[in-house]
């Protein structure tokens, strides 16, 4: 799972108010490389919630991303800047460890990947 | 015949390993899935700018659709129930992001963040009970509420479907239409049982000045043209419904409304308890113009 999918995934359990953003525990993390492409980074760059991509990619061992949100104007000059935002958001998998829902604590595990976010009855 | 795989098992249960072998290696399967996607993919209708979208797969089973969402240049997450058939969508080393999860139980996403989503065969799963916790219903109104949410607004979704008969089409659409979306049914090929293929195209939020409604496909030779053509020119299907209900059509000719009617009418007020004169051979008789 690459940070780009948990930054827009949330807890969808009954009763719990804001689900987002997931805490990530870490097992192991993978890194696969991948070709760049400034338009999507561009185009993504409003819905991203930039807090928790900042404190995900840090969890997962990767500091280089500034905490604060940088300035538009940065996403169209910087190259740099997205070369890290790419490498945080793209290349970054989390193989294995678990997804917890921020209010609840209730665990998602991750494995070969794939998050496992089927709810339990009593959940829905 | 054979039976629907619908009325089989649940999903998660019915795809198991063998059965996701049997999927994926199928070339013919294959093939239909691909094209299905790519039409599905054209339904979608995104942008012709060269920027890369993420999308939603769901019910993505072993990826062959997020693969056509690859080629096309686009970014996906892919969702579905059965361990078994991501685990094929892994060993295929797909590009999109795999979830385990159940549709029907909502698909956890933050509001607006998804340029648009395709299914490909799935949603008509959520019509089974298949669970004594199960209630289509329910899980309907989680899947097409969650999935208006997480849209951007202006985006669609296509859903390829096979429902099973008229009742769970317009089952599915209703739940659709609850949820806020527009949009209708796109019918290719009509009137052939085999190539026939229906998708729900739904707009999240109010429709961009470009979008047309989609023609199905069959009715012009042009789309025809690379396949065995039946010679009969099919008619478009297209049905668009809209959130507005439609007005309750009133039968009102020339002549006035007329005296069945009228019966209907004082018949429908007895019923409510109302003191209504008996009907008579005088009853909605025409009077003279100064009566």
């Amino acid at each position: 799972m690459r940070l780009l999918t948990h930054n827009m995934l949330s807890s969808n359990i009954k009763g719990v108010a804001n689900g987002f953003p997931l805490r990530i525990e870490v097992e192991k993390v993978v890194e696969k490389e991948v070709e760049i492409n400034h338009d999507f980074l561009r185009n993504i760059f409003p819905k991203i919630d930039w807090k928790a991509l900042s404190d995900a990619s840090r969890i997962m061992g990767y500091h280089e991303l500034p905490e604060e949100p940088p300035e538009p104007s940065v996403l169209e000059a910087d190259i740099e800047f997205l070369r890290k935002f790419h490498h945080a958001l793209l290349e970054l998998h989390l193989e294995e460890g678990a997804l917890l829902c921020p209010e609840s604590g209730r665990k998602f595990p991750v494995n070969k990947g794939i998050p496992n976010m089927l709810l339990l009855e009593d959940e829905v | 015949m054979s039976s629907r795989p619908e009325l089989q098992a649940p999903p998660e249960i019915f795809y198991d390993d063998s059965e996701a072998r049997k999927y994926t290696s199928s070339s013919r399967i294959a093939e239909i899935q691909a094209k299905l996607s790519e039409r599905a993919l054209e339904l979608l209708a995104l942008p012709d700018d060269g920027i890369p979208r993420l999308l939603l797969d769901i019910g993505c089973g072993s990826g062959l659709s997020g693969e056509t969402i690859t080629e096309n240049g686009h970014q996906w997450i892919g969702l579905d129930i059965s361990p078994s058939m991501l685990n094929v969508a892994l060993q295929n080393e797909v590009e999109g992001d795999l979830l385990l999860g159940d549709m029907g139980q909502g698909l956890g996403l933050r509001p607006g963040v998804v340029d648009g989503a395709i299914s490909i065969s799935a949603v008509q799963w959520l019509c089974n009970a298949d669970k004594s916790s199960h209630e289509p219903r329910l899980r309907l109104k989680a899947f097409f509420g969650s999935l208006y949410r997480c849209l951007a607004r202006g985006t669609r979704a296509v859903l390829q479907v096979y429902p099973e008969n008229l009742t769970q089409r317009e089952l599915i659409l209703s739940y659709a239409m609850r949820a806020g979306f527009a949009g209708g049914v796109v019918v290719d090929y009509p009137h052939s049982t085999k190539r026939r293929k229906e998708y729900l195209v739904l707009t999240c939020g109010p429709p961009s000045l470009s979008t047309a409604a989609p023609l199905g496909k069959g009715e012009d030779g042009e789309s025809c043209s690379d396949d065995e053509s039946s010679g009969d020119e099919e008619n478009q299907t297209v049905s668009i419904s809209d959130r507005h209900r439609p007005r309750k059509k009133q039968k009102i000719n020339k002549k006035g409304k007329g005296r069945e009617w009228v019966l209907r009418k004082k018949e429908q007020m007895r019923r409510k308890g109302n003191a209504v004169p008996p009907d008579t051979k005088y009853t909605a008789r025409k009077r003279k113009a100064r009566f």
